[in-house]
């Protein structure tokens, strides 16, 4: 055992986890899905067969290419109320959703981890205004808070990832700030002090490394929950603005039309759960390849 | 005997219980020269890692020093400004912890930890280059590509020594070894002890040894500090402190070892339990331990000159042996 340890090339165990992470069929096969669907996102204007915001009313409701005879030509999934092409809007739509989410979970764990690093490690009245911080905002309901401030601050892809991020970072923070505490009492973290290095250092470059592989699991479970609540508040006409296709707002077009054009609502709904479910066994995937203690069923 | 390096005076260190205050170290004095070895020897609970963590100021809230001098250098610890206090931890006064696996960040490799001390303070000159030469200089071969590797794939030995390396990097005066052999078999026992030896007689390091091995002491420091219940029960040359204790725990200590010359010798264990340090009175802490108790012992008994360098907490010291 040791004699393999020895022999093996230096892995550190970042590097350990990914290779778990790459057995993981299921896992694989989801994140190449989310992976896909960035794809689509990033090259949207390339990929798109048609203008996503250009209406022909004489297009309207007309039914995706398997679904009638006399459909439009070159609209494979039919279109909208007002004639666009829904798959085009689909593919631009995913820009809207993965960016916002992307946003907000990569501003939430900066800040959720300063913010838990700085609680756990210092302690005291630190900890106990940043904590305070968290229980008040958990004690919110996510949407009522997120169109609370939408509300005040007006719809808009800017404000839609202020106001997720706002409520975002407090699930990072409370990882990290159990994760800190938890390594404050480690050896490791005496001995950096006893070699008389700053707290700032002790955090950033002897705690840090140690807390991020469950950062990076938290980041990836919330970025799910983070484009259902961007499509909800879309949803609601309180997020993007039209024409800017989004795959909440596509939902809410389609449901006049619900009887007469299903595929309006449906589709874009199925991307969000493909999607969806796409990020949350990708991520339990890379949970399971971090914490190897959980990984025991394999 | 010149200035001594570390000197330190009537050292309180206390403890906040749910049953009262503890005073963990009580009272504690003692010196380490440059290039000396002292080492610190007592049962569990008697101190010992208390008195040096609070020499290096890492005594952890709520537990605080509470009374006592700890000059380093002629500059009294206590008095020093944190950030003053910080530079000079790992620059002056190094720590080298018992479990070598725990002491190292298992998310970095040893390079990056050796390199960061080394900028940490401001130690001039190619960090690479200098955390090679102190891998090599502890003994792992190979130095320059087992940089790259990551604690868990040293071996429990190199571990130990790579920390030592860590600990060294800053070239400290002094280095509080807290237990550095206790998890480690004999050969790298002796690896290890061989490498502090070298380097306190090559750099004048100051090297203070925290053990329970009684063995280790003997062979490699020629002063021993035995500490019973937070106080120094006995100090002296370790040849005369083994071959002529002057306080009954040292006594104790000795009558409790196997020894492989006199290997039908009957073990004698010390009867009785070390004190509850929350209830102990101003008496001798040992009394109720010791088979030459007498009244008096019920009054304070100072630490004094039983001669020849030797300095013992007893007021029969002349009849322990």
């Amino acid at each position: 055992m040791s004699a393999s340890l020895a022999d093996a090339a230096p892995l550190s165990p970042t590097a350990l986890a990914l290779r778990r992470f790459l057995r993981n069929g299921t896992a694989l096969v989801a994140a190449a899905v989310v992976v896909l669907a960035a794809l689509l996102a990033v090259f949207a204007p390339w990929i798109a067969p048609q203008d996503p915001t250009d209406a022909d009313l004489f297009r309207r409701l007309c039914a995706p290419a398997w679904a009638a005879a006399d459909t439009a030509a070159g609209y494979w999934l039919g279109c909208d109320s007002l004639g666009r092409d829904i798959l085009s809007r689909l593919i631009h739509g995913a820009r809207v959703s993965l960016s916002v989410a992307a946003m907000v979970v990569c501003i939430a764990a900066v800040i959720g981890t300063l913010a838990g690093l700085a609680a756990g490690y210092f302690g005291g009245w630190v900890d106990a205004l940043i904590s305070r911080l968290v229980d008040t905002l958990l004690g919110f309901p996510y949407l009522v808070f997120a169109i609370g401030l939408m509300a005040m601050m007006g719809p808009g892809l800017h404000n839609i990832v202020l106001a997720l991020v706002l409520k975002e970072w407090i699930f990072t923070c409370r990882v990290v700030r159990g994760e800190t505490l938890a390594a404050r009492e480690q050896d490791y973290v005496e001995a950096a002090r006893a070699l008389g290095c700053s707290p700032g250092h002790i955090m950033l470059r002897e705690i840090l490394p140690n807390v991020l592989s469950p950062v990076l699991v938290v980041a990836t479970f919330r970025m799910a929950y983070v484009i259902i609540m961007e499509a909800s508040l879309s949803f609601l006409g309180l997020g993007v603005q039209p024409p800017t296709p989004s795959w909440g707002s596509m939902v809410s077009d389609g449901r006049e039309f619900l009887v007469d054009a299903w595929w309006v609502s449906t589709l874009p709904g199925l991307c969000i759960l493909a999607l969806v479910l796409s990020i949350n066994l990708a991520s339990q995937g890379l949970r399971d390849a971090f914490d190897p203690r959980l990984h025991q069923s394999s | 005997m010149s200035a001594p390096l570390l000197s330190v005076r009537g050292l309180r260190t206390v403890f906040p219980t749910r049953r009262g205050p503890l005073a963990a170290a009580d009272g504690v004095d003692f010196d380490i020269a440059a290039g000396e070895a002292l080492g610190v020897v007592g049962e569990s609970g008697s101190g010992k890692s208390v008195t040096f963590l609070s020499v290096l100021g890492l005594i952890r809230p709520p537990g605080r020093v509470e009374a006592g001098e700890i000059l380093f250098g002629g500059r009294d610890l206590r008095r020093m400004p944190a950030p003053e206090l910080r530079a000079l931890r790992g620059r002056m006064l190094a720590l080298a912890m018992q479990d070598a696996l725990s002491a190292l960040n298992p998310s970095l490799t040893i390079g990056t930890q050796i390199v960061e001390t080394l900028r940490a303070h401001g130690i001039p000159g190619d960090p690479r280059a200098e955390a090679v030469r102190l891998l090599g200089r502890v003994g792992i071969p190979d130095a320059a590509r087992r940089l790259g590797d990551y604690p868990h794939q040293f071996s429990g030995g190199m571990r130990q020594r790579a920390m030592i390396a860590i600990s060294l990097a800053a070239r400290p005066r002094l280095l509080v070894a807290d237990e550095p052999t206790t998890a480690l078999d004999v050969t790298i026992r002796a690896q290890v002890l061989y490498l502090l030896d070298e380097l306190r007689v090559e750099d004048g390091l100051a090297v203070a040894m925290i053990t329970h091995d009684l063995a280790v002491v003997a062979e490699r420091c020629e002063r021993v500090m035995v500490m019973y219940a937070g106080q120094v029960a006995e100090t002296g040359p370790t040849a005369e402190v083994i071959a002529r204790p002057r306080h009954p725990y040292t006594r104790g200590l000795m009558e409790s070892l196997p020894r492989l010359d006199q290997p039908d010798r009957p073990l004698h264990p010390i009867p009785g339990q070390v004190p509850d340090l929350a209830a102990v009175d101003a008496g001798c802490r040992f009394r109720n331990r010791c088979a030459l108790a007498v009244a008096a012992c019920a009054a304070p008994v100072p630490l004094r000159d039983v001669g020849a360098e030797r300095l013992s907490r007893c007021i029969r010291a002349e009849e322990v042996s």
